[in-house]
């Protein structure tokens, strides 16, 4: 069952046009020229129930404001959207008990009090049933550790606990669907691998639908396994991350660790040299090519060790967001000649 | 889901109104010394007026009025309007709901099942709660230090036109203010407005000097403005210048007002939140 439906969905954002000088800026008090800039542009995109999505793109490429959209914080210019059958931006109460979002940049707990005080309230708002309330709120602070600080003010803990503590106040209600605008946003790597535990355990236990937006591959490969690229305000890409790796990484990583006093002479001639720091080298391969590349490295080299490896994925999804920024410009200009 | 019976939505109620109080009583030391120190300026404003009455009567200060006033009537107008003021002045409430709307900080509001004029009105009564639990010491004793520049005991009939109006006076203090911080959605910055608002506040409330010492003209300019509710209008009742006849016309307009003003921000607020764009992240 499709739980979110987007169809053509655009939100433009209007924005005052400032010109230099002075008396361009006196005239501006009276003639203001604005500006349409488009956040999302079109986009289409059905979600299931239960599925783990993520939102990747570059700053700026329409991630947030499809959450925004989608948790009824703003309105589009055009297009229709539904999530489990509602229109998010009318805000209906039932709506709004049954999703949460959580902006890894923003605060929903009272600053200056326990998390535990903010909890209540929520328990109040969500209309909480007691004993529901008492169970999920034990399950998860058992879950992510944070038992002990329940009764310390928000302000006194750390990111990571804050974050955790977000976590909880999202969840408390027990939502269906869960929208996450970049939930491990400046965390450590352990903080930041703590959380992806929770979600993937939650997200499996629950069976619910969520939506994640990151800048951390990390979170993207372990939490997701399908991948929705955005771009200024298109949707680029939609499917999985090896089927992302497959079609815009065309080679392969080869690390050899050869022997003592084997020199690497003529691997150039092989493949592209990518790295030499004796007695490691790296080469860059084509995909076509690796076994035949394998073979005349193993014929005529002493080799210890190899590995075959895809790029990183950083790299992949670089190359990505650098495609598809050719591909609007250029369609961009062919809109401006015609 | 059915309607919300009343005591469910009195429980919500009473939840964010203890959690606003708690969260106020955070700061409680420096929250007590700021409102201590709002007291001082009553002694400079009483030789204030001494000066001015001594200055018009030649000296007979207890013999000169001024447009009615007699130098006790002065002071007891100034100390009832600062009570006025106690229930009307929202320090803080625009500016913090226009940073709220530029900094994105008002999403928490539109993705929870409640709604944020309401969250915002309980946050407010807290704030006051607070207030009044420390500030009721100094006012007792100044009241008292300053008893016999009061008129006789009023009837009960000014006692309950004044806790009306008193109350009047807290909402639509608030939802003045309120409207100025909705503004914030269209200009980012309210801060130059806010300022001319207080001023004009400070003047047309009669926060400075009862409105009856202006020219007949600006009095009654001054009289169709919703302004006058917020500090002169509860003095005025309490020393018999309203004459008991007109209180309940008056108190009517006063909530014909205050029914327009939540009016108008209810309007800014829906019309604001198609202009939204969830700011920041």
């Amino acid at each position: 069952m499709a739980i979110i439906e987007i169809e053509n969905l655009t939100k433009t954002y209007r924005v005052y046009q400032k010109r230099e000088g002075l008396v361009a800026a006196i005239r501006g008090l009276w003639h203001r020229e604005y500006r349409d800039v488009y956040a999302v542009r079109g986009i289409n995109l059905t979600v299931e129930q239960g599925e783990f999505v993520a939102f990747l793109g570059p700053n700026g490429a329409g991630k947030t404001t499809t959450l925004k959209l989608l948790s009824g914080v703003i309105y589009p210019t055009s297009g229709t959207a539904r999530v489990m059958g509602f229109v998010p931006w009318e805000r209906h109460n039932e709506y709004r008990r049954r999703f949460a979002l959580v902006m890894g940049q923003k605060n929903q707990l009272w600053w200056d009090l326990p998390a535990q005080e903010s909890y209540r309230l929520h328990q109040q708002i969500y209309r909480i049933p007691p004993e529901d309330f008492q169970r999920r709120l034990d399950e998860l602070s058992e879950l992510l550790r944070v038992r002990e600080l329940l009764g310390r003010p928000v302000r006194e803990l750390s990111l990571g606990e804050r974050m955790k503590m977000e976590l909880i106040a999202a969840l408390l209600h027990a939502p269906d669907v869960l929208f996450l605008d970049e939930p491990t946003i400046g965390l450590d790597v352990v903080a930041q691998h703590n959380i992806q535990e929770f979600l993937k355990f939650y997200q499996r236990e629950r069976r619910i639908t969520i939506l994640l937006t990151s800048h951390y591959m990390q979170d993207v490969e372990a939490l997701c396994k399908r991948v929705v690229v955005i771009n200024d305000g298109v949707i680029q890409f939609d499917g999985s991350l090896d089927e992302i790796v497959d079609s815009f990484s065309g080679y392969r990583v080869v690390r050899l660790h050869l022997a003592e006093g084997q020199s690497a002479e003529g691997l150039a001639r092989l493949a592209e040299v990518e790295s030499i720091e004796l007695p490691r080298v790296t080469l860059r391969c084509p995909r076509g090519e690796v076994a035949r590349v394998l073979a005349r490295v193993l014929e005529d080299y002493r080799i210890v060790d190899l590995s075959v490896e895809d790029p990183p994925l950083e790299e992949t999804i670089a190359r990505l967001y650098e495609n598809a920024r050719g591909e609007n410009r250029q369609s961009l200009a062919a809109a401006t000649e015609a | 889901m059915g309607t919300v019976t009343l005591p469910t939505k009195a429980s919500i109620w009473w939840t964010i109104y203890r959690t606003a109080l708690a969260e106020r009583l955070a700061y409680r030391g420096d929250f007590a010394l700021g409102t201590l120190m709002r007291f001082l300026p009553i002694i400079t404003q009483i030789f204030l007026w001494w000066a001015i009455f001594d200055a018009a009567g030649g000296g007979a200060v207890g013999s000169t009025r001024l447009a009615g006033y007699s130098f006790h009537d002065m002071v007891a107008y100034y100390l009832l309007s600062m009570l006025g003021r106690a229930f009307s002045s929202m320090p803080g409430l625009a500016s913090t709901v226009s940073k709220q709307i530029r900094e994105g900080e008002i999403n928490r509001y539109l993705i929870q099942p409640i709604d944020m004029i309401g969250f915002l009105l309980l946050g407010r009564v807290a704030h006051k709660t607070a207030y009044y639990a420390i500030a009721i010491g100094p006012f007792a004793l100044v009241f008292f230090l300053c008893g016999n520049y009061f008129p006789a005991w009023p009837e009960v009939d000014v006692w309950v036109g004044m806790f009306l109006a008193l109350v009047f006076a807290f909402l639509l203090g608030f939802f003045l203010d309120l409207c100025i911080g909705l503004i914030g959605f269209w200009f980012l910055e309210v801060s130059s407005l806010l300022f001319v608002y207080m001023l004009l506040n400070f003047f047309l409330s009669g926060h400075m000097f009862p409105l009856d010492l202006l020219p007949p003209f600006w009095r009654q300019a001054v009289g169709y403005l919703p302004f006058q509710y917020l500090a002169y209008f509860p003095a005025a009742i309490y020393l018999g210048k309203i004459p008991a006849d007109q209180l309940w016309y008056h108190l009517g307009i006063e909530a014909c007002w205050l029914v327009a003003v939540i009016a108008a921000a209810r309007v800014l607020y829906a019309r604001g939140l198609k202009r939204y764009s969830g700011f920041g992240g």
